[in-house]
């Protein structure tokens, strides 16, 4: 029993990770209306940026409490969330938008995100190596709670800032002009045009959000794990599977999406050989395919 | 009295494909204008490209004698041409209020006062500000997307077939409040094909047969005319018994 309810604990963790991931792109998929399969590369070159400031100049800071990483955190994620923002935007300006312009369909624009995909990823490989890095070499001990479960400070310091952002981006959704806006482009541009909105601008400043959610994701991630070049393809998946669990365009879908992908593939152990763990979103991602496709809570962007 | 809006020889379409040849029409400050025409006579293509909605062919559009012929929708709005089209006319996942906050989406002083002042014009609305649209019946979610259409303080509102698919008494509530806007100083040029009732409410009328100007009259005289009875209004011609 102890040992399940520490694969919960395990599992919230990994799902509020995927849930932040998917937060990003739940928001880009709404407004865009195309899926993102660069999303997870992005997210990997998030956590590779952050890497730059602690890692490669070994700006790591003092400690900040018991967290294994210290204050020069909080530089790396501003250059990580602004970077892939950045990679976002240039992406739409160079890319997406064109292919937009001349009326290309969803399908096309997927591919095209699949090839950004892989060129980030060849990039990261290229600068950063194939072998694994970490942002600190400390060890971060385990706290004993009770019922002798374990988690590591840096773990709650994770779901404590998923639930923080996720409170963020819906204030930003349903209580500023700018949120409300993305939703309204989302519901439909057309309109939204009519009414007056620049929706150009809007996707820029869509994109510039998902990014800074993915990166953070990514930052997030490579705190607790090792730093590989082709993580973020290993969490593309179950970040589809949280968004459209969610429903697309809801950030608190997106977010308990997360957990429950995090939580069901970690837990899943229990029955089967932990190898078999990464299918355990695709099966989850047919399963409400099939059973309820708009999601458990709907869209709303 | 200069026009407020000017539309001249004006040639538009969808793609390639044109659909209206040459048609010039004109609105005056504080009137109502209907169009009305059979279906396919291009009438909801001449409003979008009027309204920068779809691009013109050739022609010229002013509007208050400024040249607008290039502009978008977005910059028409700006300069007080707001448009509602016929369907998907409001943001269905966002509520009562949300939707008239875009509509005042280029407002920089604020929303709320001209909010309050749009629900004042329709109650069915100001009841429950914070419904969902997409929960809303038709002749509400025309409302809400006339009263969407009010929130820059336009000066010519076009309205694409306001009252379709609405039944007889919701269809009065939209033309009584078209009426009221424009007492309060908006021109109104709308599509219509309840075309008795709409003309019955219009200062003026244009018909439209195959993307062409075929008529331009006074609302009253286009209800008495014969031909125009006989096509578009469902009338049996004098003289003859039913």
């Amino acid at each position: 029993m102890i040992d399940f309810v520490q694969l919960i604990i395990i599992g919230t963790i990994v799902g509020s990770i995927i849930g932040l991931g998917a937060m990003g792109l739940t928001l880009s998929y709404g407004v865009m209306k195309f899926a993102n399969f660069a999303h997870g590369d992005s997210m990997a070159l998030g956590m590779f940026l952050a890497f730059i400031v602690v890692g490669d100049l070994g700006w790591a800071g003092s400690d900040i409490g018991r967290l294994s990483f210290g204050w020069g955190m909080i530089p790396a994620l501003g250059l990580a969330m602004i970077g892939v923002a950045l990679l976002n935007i240039s992406a739409d300006r160079t890319i997406y938008r064109r292919l937009r312009r001349r009326g290309a369909g969803i399908i096309t624009m997927a591919i095209a995100s699949l090839g950004l995909a892989i060129i980030v990823r060849a990039v990261i490989q290229i600068v950063w190596g194939s072998a694994p890095l970490r942002y600190s070499t400390g060890i971060n001990p385990a706290l004993t709670l009770p019922g002798d479960l374990k988690a590591k400070p840096d773990q709650f310091f994770i779901v404590g800032l998923t639930l923080v952002v996720a409170f963020g981006l819906y204030l930003l959704l349903y209580r500023t002009r700018l949120g409300k806006a993305m939703r309204a482009t989302s519901d439909n541009p057309e309109l939204a045009e009519i009414a007056g909105i620049d929706t150009e601008r809007i996707r820029m400043s869509t994109w510039a959000v998902a990014g800074a959610l993915t990166a953070l994701a990514g930052v997030m991630f490579g705190i607790q794990a090792q730093l590989q070049f082709n993580a973020g393809f290993e969490f593309l998946l179950p970040m589809f599977a949280a968004t459209i669990l969610g429903g697309i365009g809801n950030p608190w879908g997106a977010l308990t999406g997360g957990l429950i992908v995090g939580i069901t593939q970690e837990t899943s152990t229990e029955w089967i050989d932990a190898g078999l763990k990464p299918g355990v979103p695709f099966v989850l991602l047919i399963g409400i395919l099939l059973i309820r496709p708009r999601g458990i809570f709907g869209s709303t962007v | 009295m200069t026009p407020l809006l000017e539309a001249v020889d004006v040639t538009t379409g969808y793609g390639e494909l044109e659909i209206v040849h040459r048609v010039s029409i004109q609105t005056e400050p504080g009137e109502i204008v209907t169009i009305i025409g059979p279906n396919g006579a291009g009438k909801s293509t001449l409003l979008k490209a009027i309204a920068g909605v779809l691009p013109k062919f050739s022609g010229n559009v002013s509007f208050d004698g400024r040249d607008v012929t290039k502009l978008n929708a977005p910059k028409m709005v700006a300069l007080g041409a707001s448009f509602v089209p016929q369907t998907d006319n409001v943001f269905p996942s966002l509520s009562i209020r949300e939707n008239l906050e875009m509509g005042g989406y280029q407002r920089t002083s604020g929303t709320s006062a001209r909010v309050a002042e749009v629900l004042r014009m329709f109650p069915e609305l100001e009841r429950r500000p914070g419904e969902q649209a997409s929960n809303l019946s038709g002749g509400q979610r025309q409302a809400l997307a006339i009263g969407r259409a009010l929130m820059l303080d336009p000066r010519l509102l076009m309205l694409d077939e306001p009252t379709a698919a609405l039944s007889p008494v919701m269809r009065e509530e939209i033309f009584d409040r078209v009426e009221e806007i424009r007492d309060r100083g908006v021109a109104v040029l709308m599509v219509e094909q309840n075309a008795k009732e709409a003309l019955a409410r219009s200062d003026r009328g244009y018909v439209l047969v195959a993307g062409e100007r075929v008529l331009e009259q006074s609302g009253e005289e286009m209800l008495n005319n014969a031909d125009v009875g006989r096509l578009f209004l469902g009338l049996e011609p004098a003289g003859r018994g039913a």
